[in-house]
């Protein structure tokens, strides 16, 4: 049986209020709240980064593996907010979990879809037996224009998942991708913020991907809906999930564990990552559930997990991803939350 | 500009807090050491520091040098960790009205500075409130 | 080893000497020591100075100080022991004219900090800290001593205000010093509403930063016996290190360094701190000195503070420290501070210290310090 052995989460502790930004930018915050249905978001410290937040995830989801270091053999961090553009961040968590030096690393990179293409990868080795254990990092600190509507949303966060085939957690019972090529949002090289088809972000791109790959993923595996616990998926803002499960044919209670938009943000490649994590925690053994990542550009990645008997021993070897977003909470102001990301022109 | 060596050769100890032991006393040395300060012995093998422990003293830094003018104020503490040693390090996540003398800390990961906006990033430990 | 003694002293004014060079500076106060000891050569020198490079780009100064006074071809030797080069610098020429080596020795500490933008200044001062355990983490000198500071008032209950009042002492009898930097008085309130630099210490805690130098002439005192100044030995020379990196000690509330230098100099000099009339110590920051009564003795561990507050070192107290004014009110540049404590326990001796002449002192000690007390250099002087 092949599947996630641990998982771990992190999220730093800022945050920032709808309502302080759309006052810098005299937007209409009641707008975002009700429309998006976003709060608020978090925000990385001056020391947090893609890298930092890999490590932390990866050490918690080693808490809950409790397997040796050295056993990995892949190690790869998903992020569209790679600290380097040339210099890889799996080095860095590599060498930090004491898994180097036999052990495959790899960056990727696709917009929100970084994460779970590093799962699909390492779980993919282990079923091939090329190694015992993988681990796939969902990881980012992206930034959105200021002014622009994705600055509201956001956000840093960051998902690991250690997969193999033996200690499993959940099983991976079945993985489905569904890509085209789509230019809903992009980042050329050398730019500081991305840029967005605006409403061509949703139905030809999110709903028409995450739709795809949710039906063929069930299909393939002769499921319905109905037959899952819980379903996580991306989560730009508060209701794409909520109307693509409508699509899909599930309801809100199947959503919302994992459905932590409104308070922490859309982390990227951590979002639906993390909406696993916090679903993990919640689960029992015996749940169905099923994950579809969305990333621009375009594409999902789908996964069906039945979590095992072995959650209840590791559920609280690591902080609940819940926790994490609840527990030490610091509230910025826009002026902090500037300096924090590096939107201040200073001198040389 | 340094070259990358100079961070490079730290990387067992900030990343991984690799110290070592000495066999014969069993003072424990991060970073680790050739001889022993306790006991001059030469037999040292390698051990990790514990990763938790609590604050002996501390101080906020408001002047800081300039590769760390972006996080100032930030504070600093030497905390003695649960294997005895004292190990020097920012503590983060903290509010400053919050810091006190024996309060309890763990290690995190983090970016500890970067040498400028072309040069390499510099990571390694800090304590955050346990 | 023979006995040796001080015949002359050079200082000038301290501060921020925008229109004067390193070595400007540095000749003009060897040239002062060598009027007042009524030479014009001597044998060899040395020169104290912790950072010429950083602070102006120069190494090498001992050769270059050696050919501007005038002295090419001399052995001259550069010390460096962070702040106790001057010191240390002293401790060198003292050991060889006592081993017979050379009979007139100049000693000389010399550092130009104002060339450099304050960060660097403080990034250079912070070079003697452990800069890949202690300097890598955002550590700055102040910040090591708050933790000392800190760590101080948990253990033993020294007080804010106790902090305060060794620098209102010291700009007390600085305000008496015409050649220190800032001659004036301060209050406990006014340091206690200073700006916070590294908490708890603020700035009116921290020496500044200085440009200036100081001299003093060494030669046997057989030698100095046919001079008209009363004669100042050397009674007794310490040095001691100790870890530099301030959290592998064992207790930051002690310094190790400045106790084992101590009882060097004392049993050299048959002499114990009930001995002592006057001393300067290295008042690098506030808590520094009181942490350095300690370790000298004066007091029990802890009570540095009560002491300050009691009186017992002020100019009328008991055992004056830092007539001078100390570093906090009469300057820092590092390299020459070990040295400029010399000078003013000699002009206490020799009664030439003005305003603030202490009577019928007799022996003198200069503590000098080098980091968070990595280094420490002790002298006793005595007037025979």
């Amino acid at each position: 049986m092949e599947g996630i052995v641990g998982y771990g989460a992190y999220i730093p502790r800022n945050r920032i209020k709808v309502e302080e930004i759309a006052k810098v930018w005299g937007a209409d915050a009641p707008s975002y709240k009700k429309g998006l249905m976003l709060e608020e978001k978090s925000v990385p410290s001056p020391d947090q980064d893609t890298i930092t937040m890999s490590v932390e995830s990866a050490k918690n989801a080693l808490k809950r593996a409790a397997i040796d270091p050295v056993e990995i053999g892949a190690v790869y961090v998903g992020s569209e907010s790679h600290p380097y553009a040339v210099k890889p961040s799996g080095t860095v968590l590599a060498e930090a979990i004491g898994a180097t030096p036999e052990v495959h690393t790899a960056d990727f990179e696709f917009a929100c879809k970084a994460g779970t293409e590093g799962m699909y990868v390492a779980l993919s080795l282990v079923r091939a037996g090329e190694i015992k254990y993988g681990l796939a990092v969902g990881a980012d600190t992206s930034q959105g224009a200021p002014g622009d509507a994705l600055e509201y949303s956001a956000a840093a966060g960051a998902a690991a998942f250690i997969f193999g085939k033996e200690k499993v957690v959940a099983e991976a019972v079945e993985t489905y991708s569904y890509m085209t090529d789509t230019p809903d949002f992009w980042r050329r090289e050398y730019q500081y913020y991305p840029q967005h088809g605006g409403r061509f972000t949703g139905d030809p791109a999110y709903f028409k991907h995450v739709v795809g790959a949710g039906k063929g993923i069930m299909e393939k595996a002769g499921l319905k809906a109905s037959d899952f616990d819980y379903v996580i998926f991306h989560q730009p803002n508060g209701k794409f999930p909520f109307r693509v499960g409508k699509m899909l044919g599930f309801e809100k209670k199947q959503i919302e564990p994992g459905w932590l938009v409104s308070k922490l943000g859309n982390t990227y490649s951590g979002s639906s990552p993390l909406g696993l994590t916090a679903t993990l925690d919640i689960s029992k053994p015996g749940d169905k559930i099923l994950i579809v990542s969305y990333g621009s550009g375009a594409g999902s990645d789908a996964f069906i997990f039945e979590v095992q008997d072995r959650i209840e021993e590791v559920r609280n070897l690591a902080p609940r991803t819940q926790q994490l977003l609840e527990d030490n909470i610091n509230y910025l102001e826009y002026g902090e939350y500037a300096k924090f990301r590096q939107k201040i022109k200073k001198a040389e | 500009m340094t070259t990358p060596s100079r961070y490079w050769r730290e990387i067992p100890q900030r990343y991984r807090l690799e110290a070592n032991k000495c066999q014969s006393c069993g003072t424990v040395n991060f970073p680790p050491r050739l001889v022993c300060p306790e006991c001059q012995k030469r037999d040292l093998v390698a051990t990790k520091l514990a990763e938790k422990g609590k604050v002996i003293s501390y101080t906020i830094i408001r002047v800081p040098p300039h590769q760390f003018i972006d996080q100032a104020p930030y504070a600093v503490g030497i905390v003695k960790l649960d294997d005895g040693v004292n190990l020097m390090a920012q503590i983060v996540d903290c509010d400053f009205e919050d810091l006190k003398v024996g309060m309890k800390v763990r290690i995190e990961f983090r970016k500890i500075f970067d040498e400028g906006e072309a040069g390499i990033l510099c990571y390694g430990y800090k304590f955050v409130p346990d | 080893m023979r006995d040796v003694a001080v015949i002359g002293v050079g200082m000038t004014k301290w501060g921020e000497l925008w229109e004067k060079s390193l070595r400007d500076i540095f000749v003009e106060t060897a040239l002062m020591a060598f009027d007042d000891a009524s030479i014009d050569k001597v044998d060899s020198m040395y020169v104290g100075s912790m950072s010429s490079g950083l602070f102006v780009g120069q190494e090498h100064i001992a050769s270059l100080l050696a050919d501007y006074l005038g002295q090419a071809n001399i052995p001259s030797t550069r010390v460096e022991s962070a702040c106790a080069s001057g010191g240390l610098a002293l401790r060198l020429g003292y050991l060889e004219v006592a081993s017979g080596r050379s009979e007139v020795v100049l000693v000389g500490g010399i550092e130009k900090m104002t060339d450099v933008s304050g960060y660097e200044a403080t990034y250079a001062l912070g070079t003697a800290a452990d800069q890949e355990y202690e300097g890598y983490h955002g550590m700055t000198f102040p910040g090591l001593y708050a933790l000392i500071a800190r760590a101080h008032m948990e253990k033993y209950g020294t007080t804010r205000e106790q902090l305060a009042m060794v620098a209102v002492k010291n700009h007390h009898n600085g305000s008496k010093n015409p050649l220190a930097q800032f001659p004036f008085e301060i209050t406990v309130d006014s340091v206690l509403n200073s700006v916070m630099v590294a908490d708890p210490l603020r700035v009116l805690d921290c020496s500044p930063i200085t440009d200036g130098a100081a001299a003093v002439i060494l030669c046997p005192a057989e030698m100095a016996q046919k001079k008209d100044k009363p004669v100042v030995k050397i009674a007794g020379s310490g040095h001691a290190t100790d870890t530099i990196a301030l959290s592998s000690r064992k207790d930051i509330t002690w310094l190790e360094a400045v106790y084992k230098a101590t009882q060097q100099a004392y049993k050299e000099a048959d002499k114990g701190p009930e001995d002592i009339d006057i001393i300067e110590v290295h008042d690098c920051f506030t808590i520094a000195e009181i942490c350095v009564l300690e370790a000298l003795g004066i007091v029990e561990k802890g009570k540095g503070g009560d002491a300050v507050e009691q009186g017992l070192t002020s100019l009328k107290g008991k055992i004056p420290v830092n007539t001078s004014g100390g570093l906090k009110a009469k300057g820092h540049p590092v390299g020459a501070t070990g040295v400029a404590q010399a000078v003013e326990i000699c002009k206490q001796l020799w009664e030439e210290a003005g305003e603030r002449q202490v009577k019928k002192a007799r022996v003198g000690l200069a503590q000098n310090m080098g980091g968070s007390g990595g280094s420490s250099v002790i002298h006793v002087l005595e007037r025979a």
